[in-house]
């Protein structure tokens, strides 16, 4: 099957899934970061890889975070970056998705890093792309509709590893909002992809997608039963809109049930970390003793975010 | 010359190389080694001129000019400068001194670091065939080997450095 993101070579060229992405090239991608977190640490934290490339920040959904950090990681990598604030300017006037890239192909773009409320709408430019020979712009998913964070994803995988050294035997839970959460999809694939043995998906029936059980995860309405022995406790934002779409009764019922309080993590492994793809609601999905606690990795995945925006941006510009 | 067979000990080179750079002891100098071979090398001569200063360890793959062409390489490793760069002597290390393009690299790396007082280069082996004018301060073999030809330093499974040739 053609797989969008790998060029005839089988080398990575857009990302823009952790679905059907080689465990091959996701550990190259975190073996490269590995190498980017000694630059971030240098005095001069930049290297001249991208050096008169130009990347576009195409946002059509507001996120003032991720935008940050792709561009902190375009710029250690000697890109120029360009932040389009695409609500407020084309789109607006009634401009098409893809009249609006192929406006920017024109003023010489290099890369494309896309967020979009849209699922698929990132591989709808990079099929663009291929349709019209531009095969030297590259294409970096940064978050589609319900579908897909790739970069969130394996800066995970990134935390993971760094703290858990190997993925082969652990057992990791995911809890709360997982039928809106890109990240847990995101998630849920690589984790699978690098081989861990028991994936968890905790949350109340209206937030777990149907079928989880056909990514082979193991699904718990039961915070303390799922949280058992886990190694890996990785938190999501709850979205204040679910609260009004009946999906919850209210914020302090949720948190009575799903939020992580130091009691429910002690029935994970004591050396358990805990993660969060930020921002967090404090008292909502999680208790400040927990999120400013020991077993908390929360600051270290956003430098490790970093890296690995810099691995995935330099191997498919590479390619 | 041509390379004979057998290859001449990359051990033994390793001690004429350690005595051509003793001089520069007075200077207080460190040591960085180029992965692979570069790395092994540098580790040789810190034992064999009883360095106290740990080895740094040098990846050029951020820095190459072949980027464009060929893409970032698959196996990046970390590189580690465990001293201050600022006003040392360096002596960069690498096995094979061919096109110069490595140690351009290298070099630009190191001034990531700071301002080092010199930089000089110690390599076993010298190919020819500069693209750049690099030239080796210390070198103990000069080869002459077919553009399909080349020469690759290996660690075998007790540890000891060898020299293959590999024909493309």
């Amino acid at each position: 099957m053609h797989n969008p993101q790998l060029n005839a070579n089988g080398e990575l060229t857009h990302l823009l899934s952790t679905e059907g992405l080689p465990r091959a090239i996701m550990t190259q991608i975190l073996d490269t970061a590995a190498s980017f977190m000694e630059v971030s640490a240098r005095e001069v934290k930049k290297v001249p890889l991208l050096r008169g490339k130009s990347v576009f920040n195409l946002f059509f959904e507001n996120s003032t975070r991720t935008r940050t950090t792709f561009e902190i990681a375009a710029k250690r990598l000697s890109a120029d970056v360009i932040n389009l604030d695409i609500g407020r300017s084309s789109t607006a006037k009634g401009e098409t998705l893809l009249d609006t890239i192929d406006n920017l192909c024109a003023m010489h773009a290099n890369l494309f890093v896309v967020r979009h409320a849209s699922s698929g709408a990132p591989y709808l430019i990079a099929e663009h792309l291929r349709r019209i020979g531009r095969d030297d712009i590259h294409v970096v998913n940064a978050g589609d509709g319900r579908h897909a964070h790739p970069t969130q994803g394996l800066l995970d995988m990134y935390t993971i590893r760094h703290y858990k050294q190997d993925f082969s035997n652990l057992r990791v839970a995911i809890v709360g909002d997982i039928l809106h959460s890109r990240v847990a999809r995101s998630d849920i694939h690589a984790l699978t992809t690098l081989g861990v043995p028991e994936v968890r998906a905790i949350g109340p029936e209206t937030l777990l997608p149907k079928h989880l059980d056909k990514l082979g995860v193991h699904v718990f309405h039961d915070m303390a039963e799922g949280l058992r022995d886990c190694d890996v406790v990785i938190m999501l934002r709850l979205q204040n809109e679910r609260m009004n779409g009946a999906l919850l009764p209210s914020a302090g019922e949720y948190f009575r049930h799903y939020g992580l309080t130091p009691q429910k993590l002690a029935l994970a492994k004591p050396d358990a970390i805990v993660m969060h793809p930020g921002p967090m609601n404090r008292g909502v999905e999680i208790h400040s003793a927990v999120a400013d606690g020991p077993q908390a990795v929360i600051l270290p995945q956003v430098t490790f975010g970093i890296a690995v925006r810099m691995a995935v941006m330099s191997i498919v510009a590479g390619n | 010359m041509l390379p004979t067979d057998p290859l001449p000990d990359a051990e033994a080179q390793c001690r004429q190389l350690a005595e051509l750079i003793r001089p520069l002891l007075p200077n207080d100098p460190v040591l960085v080694g180029i992965y692979s071979g570069g790395a092994w090398i540098a580790e040789r001569l810190g034992e064999l001129l009883g360095l106290d200063q740990e080895i740094g360890l040098i990846d050029v793959s951020f820095y190459r000019d072949d980027f464009a062409e060929k893409g970032l390489h698959p196996q990046v490793k970390p590189t580690l400068i465990p001293f201050e760069i600022e006003g040392r002597h360096i002596v960069l290390v690498d096995d094979v001194l061919y096109t110069g393009r490595t140690t351009r690299a290298a070099i630009n790396e190191l001034f990531d670091y700071g301002r080092p007082a010199s930089v000089s280069l110690a390599v076993l082996a010298d190919r020819g065939g500069r693209e750049l004018p690099v030239a080796a301060t210390w070198q103990v073999w000069a080869v002459e080997l077919a553009p399909e030809q080349s020469l690759v330093l290996e660690k075998q499974e007790q540890g000891q450095l060898a020299w293959r040739l590999e024909n493309a």
